[in-house]
């Protein structure tokens, strides 16, 4: 695709030489330039190092964070919570989307709570968890996990409930059981939406794991950056937001690899 | 009243001897509207039987009903346990490889065995490990001919399964179908809108109209069948003013 929207597209723009480039490479004049005009003015002195510290100084000061070893912990620390709290997340609104998604009484037991509560902004109980569990790491584990729950169940429920009704039909002119019928057309044709809620469940579970970090922890992350703001360390700062980055990017991309598996019967697995 | 669930077990004493379907007096209303009004309709073994009828005189009620797919049907239904159906789109589940959607349910011990007897056949033998969603309209349809013949059904159910082909691929599958049919001799109920089609392939063209068999034609020509023998242009005159088209 992208080969021909060039070809396309060159019909109506001048050939300079950067046509010449891979696109690949022209993809990153843009940002490249951008990181040179921001060290250039922080050279020139245009801008305070504990307003917005120098590309440069903030690349050395993330050295120097994995250099003393205060990286590796933290990040593991950090990670190591997100695993646990989706984990628990996931496992949860499975469990609820498969009950509501496949049997009526499920669905009257679960959906209408589910619904109510996914109304309320799950960041909003955090005073709510402190008070019940402390400032330990239930607290922040329990916060990703309920972020997670929501997207999970969400999906999930109306994959199931979407699975196509002429292939169910098909499993049952075939002689399959309604056990078999489930495991070979309903929940296969589920996979996809269930894939669809773990990426949004993984950007939500980051995005819990900052504000539970930042609100009160020893380790992580987000400590990191808290303590830094205290020292007025902008540059650290910066590092803590380059690594989330990474680790939100990173995550995503799993998922995707793990869709391109699961999902290699579409006739054009989606490019990582 | 449901019928069917009482009448099912005894089938299978009767699949040896007898008609491969006998419906007595089938009446299915939906919202007080009844589609069909006390049918009448048997099928010996190995008979080839074509129903034709104009859209929404019930020919896919019937069909879902033999099928077992309807619920509430009041009468007597009985057919027997083995029995299939292809519809008029392949089903096949995109998940899982051909050979597996052609074994899917089947419960034998060399599934695969059959599978790629069966897709050969069909002439499928070299996409066994393909995926569905890369099948072309035909290669997709002929693969769901085999999941259903892999089977050994006694009645065959056929949902206008050629509607969606193309012409060409249409009179290939046409002939397919014929030959499967001698091969395996099930009963055969294929459901279309297309009298030439019912007249090519079936031993027995019935019209459905108000919720009853309103014609039952024996279509005794040899086969192949020639749309330009003296007796097909006569019954098809017949067939479609049954249906209300006048030539």
């Amino acid at each position: 695709m992208s080969a021909s929207s060039g070809e396309i597209t060159s019909g109506l723009m001048s050939r300079g030489s950067l046509w010449r480039l891979p696109r690949g490479v022209r993809r990153c004049i843009a940002p490249i330039a951008l990181i040179a005009v921001w060290q250039a003015i922080a050279a020139a002195g245009w801008l305070s190092p504990q307003t917005m510290p120098a590309p440069s100084l903030i690349v050395a000061s993330f050295w120097n964070l994995i250099v003393t070893g205060q990286l590796w912990p933290n990040l593991l620390i950090s990670l190591g919570r997100v695993l646990v709290g989706l984990t628990a997340g996931v496992t949860v609104g499975t469990l609820m989307a498969l009950w509501s998604g496949l049997t009526r009484l499920g669905e009257d037991v679960v959906d209408p709570s589910v619904q109510m509560a996914r109304t309320l902004p799950h960041l909003a109980l955090i005073p709510l968890m402190i008070l019940w569990f402390g400032i330990g790491e239930t607290p922040k584990i329990v916060i990703i996990a309920l972020g997670a729950t929501f997207p999970i169940y969400l999906n999930l429920f109306a994959a199931i409930r979407g699975a196509d009704r002429k292939l169910q039909e098909a499993g049952v002119v075939l002689g399959l059981t309604r056990q078999e019928t489930i495991w070979h057309v309903v929940l296969p044709a589920a996979l996809p939406g269930f894939l669809v809620g773990l990426r949004q469940a993984l950007g939500i579970a980051w995005i819990s794991l900052v504000v539970a970090e930042q609100i009160n922890a020893n380790t992580g992350i987000g400590s990191l950056v808290m303590n830094a703001r205290d020292f007025l360390q902008t540059d650290v700062i910066f590092d803590g937001l380059l690594v989330y980055a990474a680790l939100g990017l990173g995550t995503d991309r799993l998922v995707r690899l793990l869709e391109n598996r699961l999902l290699a019967w579409r006739p054009v697995s989606l490019p990582v | 009243m449901n019928m069917l669930r009482e009448v099912l077990p005894e089938m299978q004493a009767r699949e040896s001897a007898g008609p491969a379907v006998e419906v007595r007096g089938l009446t299915r209303e939906f919202g007080g509207n009844a589609v069909l009004r006390g049918l009448d309709l048997s099928i010996q073994p190995g008979e080839f039987v074509a129903l034709l009828g104009r859209s929404g005189s019930g020919k896919s009620t019937l069909l879902r009903t033999l099928a077992g797919l309807d619920a509430a049907p009041a009468g007597t239904v009985q057919v027997p346990e083995k029995r299939t159906v292809v519809f008029q789109e392949p089903r096949l589940l995109p998940w899982k490889r051909v050979w597996r959607n052609v074994t899917l349910g089947l419960r034998v011990t060399d599934p695969k065995t059959r599978a790629e007897a069966a897709l050969a056949e069909v002439g499928l033998g070299h996409r066994l490990n393909a995926w569905p969603l890369t099948l072309s309209g035909g290669e997709a349809q002929r693969a769901a001919l085999a999941r259903a013949l892999v089977r050994e059904p006694a009645l065959l159910l056929l949902d206008e399964p050629f509607a969606a082909l193309d012409a060409l691929t249409r009179i290939k599958m046409q002939a397919l179908v014929t030959d499967l049919w001698r091969a395996h001799s099930p009963a055969v109920l294929l459901v279309t809108h297309d009298v030439d089609e019912a007249l090519m392939l079936a031993d027995r063209a019935l019209v459905l109209e108000n919720g009853k068999i309103a014609l039952d034609v024996q279509v005794t020509m040899e086969r192949p069948r020639q749309p330009d023998q003296a007796q097909f242009g006569e019954q098809r005159r017949l067939l479609l003013a049954a249906l209300g088209v006048h030539g």
